[in-house]
């Protein structure tokens, strides 16, 4: 087991910039999960500290010692690929012991290793099947038993789950949970899912354009994102984000979203805000944080429902404010129908906003 | 009603267009069968032209009053036994088995390395260099034999099989190499990327990974090359002039042609047998061959 360290790191393919310097502290046993959408450099940043990529410019450190001009084999690392990456022409023990026997283990090691891993992972009875004898969700697990048989420093995850369907993805999810309690090995995850960022993660790194725009908790980024970025891309279905301004009302700060709108903003936001009297900022606001009416002092507002989302145990309500279509989630007994009217309530508490010059939620 | 009436309706068209479906199958199906019928009688024609003239005796052959395609005047064995006792015929034999074992080795050797450092090294130029490689394979040999004759002349290797094991893979290696870049190239990256990552060794992630998962294309290229080492005609005609040298091709049509006389009994039978260890090996290996030529042309 060891902390992982990237310090200034970049990475440059001809002329194009993939990461432009990123510092992260991973720290040992620690399960890291890397997610942003698409190019936005967190799987050029798990290849560099893999090895497979050369690093343009920066540090990486595993265990404290600089691995920069490392090859990945002397890493100890394991890394697991999204498309399992198994040698087709082994079975799923010469998979999970080929390491080992490339560095020359004995053979009665070697069948205790690839045993125990067989077993945490619930493949004892694969071991002699070649992987195209086995479905999606066991051909994952035999890559990550190739990963853990070697008990290495560090574990690499490479959009393991996005090749399998959405119910096998859950159990897979669970599955890698349960092994690095297990194992307790640092590992650093890399995928452009959020809802296995969130739900794995100790940590959550958000990047974007080949920057870190975020690092915390699932919970600090979902609750106080840093960024307008982390605010739209954490959370599922994503935040509403209004154009509005801001204003002093009776006392009280309050922003307006044209004549619809108007939101008290709570007191003790009162003097980060103040600087911004009279700005045009983005208003963001989770969709569970607009519901029907309830009880209680927040802003009621009639709006016409253009449609409806019905999943069970709420219903996702989509509507206009001034002129941009947003979300809210009411519950299945308020009954909203498309084409008619509801009354939303804004919860302005859990609101945030936003400057638009620099992004940055306030 | 209405409602049984449309559905009645959907449910006859249904079965009306999967009935056309089963004709228009049928009719494809006939279609290439008579097509490959026609084929198969066309090519295997020589074969069987080959095979009853091997077998009928010299006065019958002679005789243009006979049907040539038929033996009617008894079958003998005589070709065959004047070829295996009274030429050198088991001597070309052999040095065409030797021929064939060296060069199919130094290809493979030299084409599966050449092939994995060109699709996977990815050093500066490999890519222009491996189509260069290609280029080189549509050089003809018949434009070739006359400088290399030089060469060859000059490194005192004429009038010797030998030779052939040295030109024959300027003809084999390009094309092997180009076969077995497009089978490494279907390998996916991240298997050689596990294999660094479990600790391989550029000869070792070759040798135990993308040989074994290439076997088709190196089977294919094995056939090339083995075929082209046992039928050329040209470089053994070139540089080889004494019967203990030769090899099956050349040495059969110089034994069985004096001057204008054509021995076609002993040169069916030579033909015949000279192509047997070939087919063999195809009928073996045919569906690897057909894998490795056409690894790639679908998503795997």
């Amino acid at each position: 087991m060891a902390n992982v360290s990237l310090t200034n790191l970049h990475k440059s393919f001809d002329r194009t910039e993939a990461v432009c310097g990123i510092n992260l502290e991973i720290a040992d046993n620690e399960f890291v999960v890397l997610v942003g959408p698409s190019g936005c450099g967190k799987s050029t940043t798990l290849r560099m500290i893999a090895g497979l990529e050369e690093i343009t410019e920066g540090d990486i450190r595993i265990g404290g010692g600089l691995v920069n001009d490392v090859p990945p084999k002397d890493r100890n690392i394991a890394m697991v690929f999204q498309n399992y990456a198994l040698y087709p022409h082994m079975t799923v023990f010469q998979n999970m012991s080929f390491g080992l026997r490339l560095r020359k283990y004995p053979k009665d090691e070697i069948q205790r290793l690839v045993g125990d891993a067989a077993e945490v992972l619930g493949i004892t009875e694969l071991l002699q099947r070649r992987p195209k004898q086995l479905s999606g969700g066991q051909r994952q697990r035999v890559a990550m038993g190739r990963a853990i048989v070697r008990n290495p420093q560090v574990f690499l995850f490479d959009e393991p789950l996005s090749n399998l369907d959405a119910k096998l993805r859950g159990q897979m999810r669970i599955e890698i949970k349960r092994v690095h309690q297990h194992l307790k090995t640092t590992t650093v995850y890399v995928t452009h899912d959020q809802v296995e960022a969130m739900t794995l993660a100790d940590r959550v790194v958000v990047m974007n354009n080949g920057l870190i725009e975020q690092v915390g908790t699932p919970s600090e980024l979902y609750h106080q994102p840093k960024t307008h970025f982390v605010a739209g891309f954490i959370g599922s279905p994503a935040m509403n984000f209004l154009n509005c301004k801001l204003f002093k009302d009776s006392g009280s700060l309050a922003v307006s979203v044209g004549d619809i709108l108007k939101l008290q903003m709570p007191a003790d936001r009162n003097t980060r805000y103040e600087p911004y009297l009279g700005r045009d900022l983005v208003l963001g606001i989770r969709p569970e944080h607009v519901h029907e009416k309830r009880a209680g002092n927040e802003v009621q507002t009639e709006v016409k429902v253009n449609f409806i989302e019905p999943l069970g145990m709420e219903t996702m309500v989509y509507f206009t404010v001034n002129g941009v279509e947003l979300c809210g989630r009411v519950s299945p007994e308020a009954d909203p129908r498309p084409g008619q009217t509801a009354v939303l309530s804004f919860d302005a508490g859990k609101s945030h906003l936003i400057d638009p010059e620099t992004n940055q939620v306030l | 009603m209405t409602n049984v009436t449309r559905n009645n309706g959907a449910l006859s068209a249904l079965l009306g267009s999967k009935s056309n479906i089963h004709v228009n199958r049928r009719w494809a199906l006939f279609a290439s069968y008579a097509c490959l019928i026609v084929f198969v009688i066309f090519f295997l024609c020589p074969p069987f032209y080959m095979l009853v003239t091997s077998l009928k005796t010299n006065a019958e052959i002679a005789n243009l009053a006979t049907n040539p395609w038929l033996i009617e005047q008894g079958v003998t064995t005589e070709h065959y036994s004047h070829l295996l006792t009274e030429t050198a015929f088991l001597t070309y034999f052999k040095n065409t088995v030797i021929v064939a074992f060296f060069v199919v080795a130094i290809t493979m050797v030299v084409s599966v390395l050449a092939a994995y450092a060109l699709s996977r090294l990815g050093f500066w130029g490999s890519g222009v260099m491996a189509t260069g490689v290609f280029l080189v394979y549509l050089v003809p040999d018949s434009l070739l034999f006359i400088p290399l004759f030089n060469i060859v002349g000059g490194l005192g290797l004429l009038n010797s099989y030998w030779v052939l094991v040295l030109v024959y893979p300027t003809l084999t290696v390009p094309f092997c190499t180009w076969i077995m870049i497009g089978y490494f190239a279907s390998i996916p990256k991240e298997l050689d990327e596990a294999a660094l990552i479990d600790g391989a060794n550029h000869m070792q992630m070759l040798l135990k990974v993308f040989i074994p998962v290439a076997l088709p294309g190196l089977i294919a290229a094995t056939i090339f090359a083995f075929t082209v080492s046992w039928a050329s005609f040209l470089y053994p005609l070139a540089y080889i002039y004494s019967d203990n040298q030769m090899v099956l091709t050349v040495g059969t049509v110089t034994t069985l042609i004096k001057g204008d006389v054509f021995h076609w009994g002993g040169l069916m039978a030579g033909a015949l047998l000279a192509a047997a260890p070939p087919v063999i090996l195809y009928a073996f290996l045919m569906d690897y061959y057909i894998a490795g030529l056409t690894s790639g042309a679908t998503k795997g």
